[in-house]
């Protein structure tokens, strides 16, 4: 044998990815690509009114029209047992009751009130319109101030109001830091109601089988061993009788992480007529009917000495749950009461946060999920304060941000920040913004009504979802399972449900650099709960940090075994031996060693097993974090904006960001960049709009507004690297970062651009009128 | 013809002669996806706005979720599945995988067939030329970037 | 989404396109790119019993110079339009126009007669065409009539075509010496329409505007011309100044819609601000400054 070989470190090199293949030449399979033979299709009847009761529905007409092989109601669904499951945000939530199916009344337009199944697609959805409903309309509620009051139309009758829960938080003493404060500076903000506009929208196809009473379910989901024994337990099939397969997702960015009406009507119907059920949902279905994001209105006090230190915080958050609650609707508002007070040290918190029902679409985790919201809020606050001390904003963070002595960390919020380093990341981004330059070319004045803005956001998040206790009912840890096969090939089983983030590429690489084995053989296999026997799923940048967790913990354990069966061929020491550069060798020795391909042979056809041994060479593990993970970071930017229309143009944008560990360059840029322009699209372009009866006024893509390639300058990014102690890879998650941190910086450039004008602060989305009608408002001329 | 019964129609698709019976309201994107089995284009607006649907016809880019499958009778259209020779990728779609062009993969059929018609027309494009060709081609999860880098370089690689 | 069912045809002439128009009347839309039409079919806000398909008649696809006028034929694309050389060098506003109307896939489709008959107010080439002073030809059952731009667009989604008519041809006078034209647009970033569409056709005489035109889209519930500026600006010297000051008057006449775009008052503003700004260019372009 030869010495060891020095193999390049494939962890942390550019990678190509492993899944591109079947997706760059069109065999990728989504949900709807699947054919099976005798298959249905189902259409829904939605409700078009916000808030009515259902006073008459006759499907006879629709039960007659070709093809039409079902027509249900609410009355049709004896079979499906208890109402759509819901998490509590604290002890004494309301959970309103949301059955598959609504019957008295529709509480948002799109509110899902009978189904069609038909043998093709189009007779399905001619039927649906053959559907008669009457309904009594009813006085909606959309504003969530409107809501909270006394006497404000009831979304569900049950309880005194709209009111779902109420969580507060208090640290420290907030009365005397506001009541000593040398300024206080209080403001009113938005965060306002998104779409996550996955490119594909939600797609099902159910597959019951009678003979062995067995139902497989394909759905374009972020979680298939979540839905598992949900959906075995809402139509009484034991857990083990059911198979959730998340096929190729086409985006998921949080609101594929539910579980939805049509997945259990699909499996339902199909158990029903024997037959496999599909249903696609249409885009306009995906605005009505898939959970939208955001939706918060916060009002913030912050107190500070007169030199800028922040003494206190005080916040109260009305947040929009929409109509109905699901899995994460109440939870991710108290995940903005967590990170209130981002990179900061405050000492003295007060937040009180209100869950509202409203007539509108149901809320529930969208890219960064309650996150986004807490550090726009924060970071407004700062740059607010700056302004009334007339400090520069990048100074006043410098005086507030937690020293890097001081971590790990506990916040007035009650989060443990394991490690960060903010100092180096503020550098690199100011220097490579220009931060000076850009201030003194802002000297000049605006040029032809055109007026030069910078903003910097420093930004931390709470992610690698995370501890069990804080996700109860669903659980934070992950499964990892791997094996090495009698050939020598590495087979890796995950629980997580990638869609896109690459992580077939990079648990790969992980798995290529602790054995030394090539790419090419290992697999990595995921969301299918009959290949993966357990996990959680994709959200919550949980993927590496916590999968990939559960998957070194298995290498290390499979790398103990490999020693054993080594040692016992080799007839040396446990002790003595090493796994790395495809071998197991001795120490000091590294000449004397074996293959892990005679490894894998003596595992599974041994000429003799080592004693108290078992053949097999393969682990799983459970990874059950200690703590979230909480990556951080700065972003700056440069904008224009034309005074005499509102335009903008972002000019040019930097990322430094601090994940931990990285696993792949490649996939964490892609991450920033796409997590980047989503929250460029929240800060100037996106928007949910509603009328006050809960019309959904932006129905369609024709409506609602995304950013397109040429609104976005090249996104310069670098990093820092402060490896998590918490993570056994060191790793913190990077997903939804980009957009956490994007918004509050690209606001506060235009923010910036226009002090001139005395502009303190401009609402999401910076649409151009609402820009102009600032300027306007301000009283200067254009 | 009748509203629902079939209405012949006869095309080329990635220089195979196909032929279906239709009814008049069926969607090029559905002959495409259900009638012939080419399940790589994708629907994911419905009006013609993101470019998931994107195909040749005649040569020409178009949005095959607002074209009807009988106004491609006689035609010859180009999809994703036409794109490669064979076993050997388009550079276009090799510079997808070398740069990261897509994540999630579902625009990435429309991303390409686009590209490939700007590269065919304009073979060394500027940035601005990309982006302006290209910006029928919705992505949620790539903040285009690395889309814009990888058709950049695949014309270097051509030219 | 998905159409209601509906009869297609496909006649190969103008004659038998009328023939059926004739036969099914109010059930009946004619198609032409079909970009605005098959989107509403798939909302279900459209649904014509009949489709008659302009796509395989002959002969109504071309670009012409024919000495006054320069001729195209109703279905010519807005590609073929944004990329004719003749169009860019002689009729900027109008390739200009064409070539900022949705993205290539759209323009690969859409056809200038189909953009014009079904006049959206959000469409780019109405306010084009009252710029022009256009003509638009039409040929109905009883024969071959031309109607002027400016008596075309009747009132939202409404033209002066009658049920039983074809759009055959788009007619633009040949432009005066130093003339310079632009189209200047404000777009809805979701669905690349028209918010604030100018077109500016500018004419000098030695250092004296000789003749403005200002055609707006997007703003009102039809396409119109901005007369007040036009007249203010006519005989002015050929400056930003006499640009600046006409401009002012460039939203005067117009009923502008709202909605969540924008609201009619920041529509009005738009107006003034692109006019100036279309005016100063197609004024640079007249006086050679390219």
């Amino acid at each position: 044998m030869t010495s060891q070989v020095d193999i390049p470190k494939l962890v942390g090199a550019r990678v190509k990815r492993r899944e591109d293949p079947r997706l760059i030449t069109g065999n990728g399979q989504y949900t709807d690509d699947i054919q099976l033979m005798r298959g249905l299709h189902m259409a829904v009847r939605r409700s078009e009114y916000g808030h009515a009761r259902i006073t008459r529905i006759d499907t006879s007409a629709a039960k007659s029209m070709p093809g039409v092989v079902a027509v249900l109601t609410a009355d049709d669904l004896t079979d499906v047992l208890g109402p759509m499951p819901a998490a509590p945000a604290t002890p004494d939530t309301k959970i309103a009751p949301r059955n598959v199916l609504t019957k008295d009344k529709a509480r948002h337009v799109g509110d899902p009130i009978a189904v069609v199944v038909a043998e093709d697609r189009y007779q399905a959805r001619d039927a649906v319109d053959a559907i008669e409903v009457e309904f009594e309309e009813l006085p909606a509620v959309v504003d969530l101030e409107a809501a909270m009051q006394p006497g404000a139309p009831k979304v569900h009758d049950q309880f005194d109001d709209n009111v779902a829960f109420y969580w507060t938080l208090h640290t420290g003493e907030v009365d005397e830091a506001f009541a000593n404060a040398g300024i206080v500076v209080k403001q009113r903000m938005e965060s306002q109601r998104l779409q996550g506009v996955p490119l594909e929208t939600r797609a099902i196809l159910a597959d019951y089988q009678p003979g062995e009473d067995h139902l497989t379910l394909w759905t374009s989901t972020q979680a298939p061993h979540l839905l598992k024994p949900i959906i075995g337990g809402m139509l009484g099939m034991p857990e083990n009788h059911v198979r959730v397969i998340a096929p190729e997702v086409g985006g998921g960015f949080g609101v594929k992480a539910d579980l939805y009406p049509e997945e259990v009507l699909c499996c339902v119907l199909s158990r029903r007529l024997g037959r496999p059920v599909k249903y696609v949902e249409t885009r306009s279905e995906n605005f009505q009917a898939t959970v939208h994001g955001r939706g918060q209105l916060g009002e913030y006090e912050i107190a500070a000495t007169k030199d800028g230190k922040v003494t206190g915080l005080r916040v109260k958050i009305l947040a929009d749950l929409g109509a109905y609650q699901g899995f994460f609707g109440n939870v991710v508002p108290t995940l903005s009461g967590l990170m209130l007070t981002g990179v900061y040290t405050i000492p003295a918190l007060h937040c009180d946060i209100y869950g509202l029902f409203t007539n509108k679409t149901s809320t529930g985790a969208y890219r960064g999920a309650g996150r986004p919201e807490a550090t726009y809020y924060i970071e407004r606050m700062m740059d607010l304060l700056a302004r009334e001390l007339n400090m520069d904003p990048v100074e006043l963070r410098r005086r507030n941000l937690i020293p890097t002595e001081a971590f790990p960390y506990q916040t007035a919020s009650g989060m443990l920040y394991e490690s960060a380093n903010y100092g180096p990341a503020l550098e690199k981004a100011l220097q490579m913004i220009g931060y000076d330059r850009v201030r003194e070319q802002q000297k000049g004045g605006p040029e032809n009504g055109k007026y030069t803005g910078i903003g910097v956001s420093t930004w931390t998040e709470i992610c690698g979802f995370g501890p069990s206790a804080a996700l109860p009912g669903v659980g934070g840890w992950e499964m990892g399972k791997v094996t090495i096969e009698r050939t020598g090939m590495v087979t890796v089983h995950t629980g997580t449900s990638p869609h896109g983030q690459g992580q077939e590429t990079s648990f790969a690489q992980i798995v290529a650099d602790e054995f030394g084995v090539p790419m090419e053989n290992i697999r990595v296999i995921h969301s299918d709960t009959d290949k993966v026997a357990h996990g959680v799923g994709t959200f919550g940048s949980r993927g590496t940090t916590v999968g990939g967790a559960a998957i070194l913990m298995s290498i290390n354990k499979v790398k103990e075994k490999m020693k054993r069966f080594a040692a016992n061929m080799m007839d040396a020491n446990e002790d003595d031996l090493d796994v790395s550069g495809g071998r197991v060798w001795v120490k000091g020795s590294p000449d004397k060693g074996v293959t892990i391909g005679e490894v894998a042979a003596a595992a599974y056809f041994p000429a003799a097993f080592p004693p108290d041994t078992e053949p097999g060479l393969e682990a799983i593990s459970y990874f059950e974090p200690p703590n979230f993970a909480f990556p951080f970071g700065v972003h700056a930017a440069v904008v224009e904006v034309d005074s005499a229309t509102g335009q903008i143009a972002l000019k040019k944008y930097v990322a430094v960001d601090d994940c931990g560990t990285v696993i792949s360059p490649l996939l964490v840029a892609g991450q920033v960049h796409g997590g980047v322009a989503q929250g460029i699209g929240q800060a100037f372009y996106e928007d949910v709009v509603y009328d006050e009866n809960g019309q959904l006024i932006s129905g369609t893509l024709m409506d609602y507004a995304l950013p397109h390639a040429e609104d976005f300058p090249t996104f310069e990014l670098d990093r820092t690297v402060t490896p998590n102690p918490m993570n056994p890879l060191g790793a913190k998650g990077i997903g939804e970062a980009g957009t956490i941190a994007a918004s509050p910086t690209v606001v506060s450039a235009v923010v910036d651009a226009l002090k001139p004008l005395g502009i303190k602060h401009i609402d999401m989305p910076l649409k151009p009128e609402r820009v102009w009608r600032t300027i306007q408002a301000a009283g200067r001329p254009s | 013809m009748a509203a629902n019964s079939p209405y012949q129609i006869r095309l080329t698709v990635n220089g195979e002669p196909r032929e279906a019976g239709v009814p008049a309201r069926r969607t090029l994107v559905d002959l495409l996806r259900y009638d012939l089995g080419l399940t790589g284009t994708k629907e994911a607006c419905s009006v013609g706005v993101c470019g998931a649907c994107t195909v040749l016809l005649n040569g020409r880019l178009v949005a095959s979720c607002i074209t009807l499958a009988v106004q491609a009778d006689g035609a010859l259209i180009t999809t994703i599945e036409g794109v490669a020779e064979g076993d050997r990728l388009h550079p276009l779609q090799q510079a997808f995988i070398e740069h990261g062009g897509f994540q999630c993969g579902i625009c990435t059929p429309g991303q390409i067939v686009a590209a490939k018609a700007l590269l065919d027309t304009n073979p060394q494009p500027s940035e601005d030329e990309i982006k302006d060709w290209m910006m029928g081609n919705l992505c949620r999860c790539t903040g285009y970037y690395q889309i814009v880098e990888s058709i950049a370089r695949a014309a270097g690689a051509r030219g | 989404m998905i159409p209601s069912a509906f009869e297609y045809h496909s006649p190969t002439s103008v004659e038998d396109a009328l023939g059926l128009l004739g036969r099914f009347g109010d059930d009946a839309k004619l198609l032409a790119g079909g970009h605005s039409l098959i989107p509403l079919m798939k909302l279900r806000l459209a649904a014509p019993e009949h489709l008659i398909d302009l796509g395989r008649v002959q002969g109504l696809s071309y670009i012409r110079d024919e000495g006054g006028a320069i001729a195209i034929g109703a279905m010519t694309t807005h590609s073929a339009v944004a990329a004719s050389e003749l169009l860019r060098s002689r009729v900027a506003v109008l390739a200009e126009a064409a070539a900022s109307i949705g993205d290539v896939q759209v323009r690969n489709r859409g056809t200038i007669g189909g953009s014009l008959a079904h006049a959206d107010p959000g469409a780019d080439l109405p306010g084009v065409m009252l710029a022009l002073n256009a003509e638009l030809v039409a040929r109905g059952a009883s024969g071959t009539r031309t109607i002027a731009a400016a008596d075309f667009f009747t009132d939202l989604l409404s033209t002066a075509l009658e049920p039983n008519e074809v759009l055959t041809e788009i007619r633009i006078p040949v432009l005066p010496a130093n003339t310079g034209s632009t189209y200047l647009k404000f777009a809805n970033q979701a669905s690349g329409y028209a918010i604030v569409g100018i077109a500016a056709v500018v004419t000098v005489s030695g250092a004296t505007v000789a003749d403005a035109r200002v055609g707006v889209s997007g703003v009102g519930e039809t396409a119109s011309r901005a007369s007040g500026t036009e007249q203010a600006l006519r005989g002015q010297p050929a400056n930003a100044d006499a640009v600046k000051r006409a401009a002012q008057q460039a939203a005067d006449g117009i009923e502008p819609l709202g909605d969540i775009h924008a609201s009619a008052e920041y529509r009005s503003h738009l107006v003034r601000v692109f006019a100036e700004r279309a005016l100063n260019t197609a004024l640079g372009r007249a006086q050679g400054r390219g």
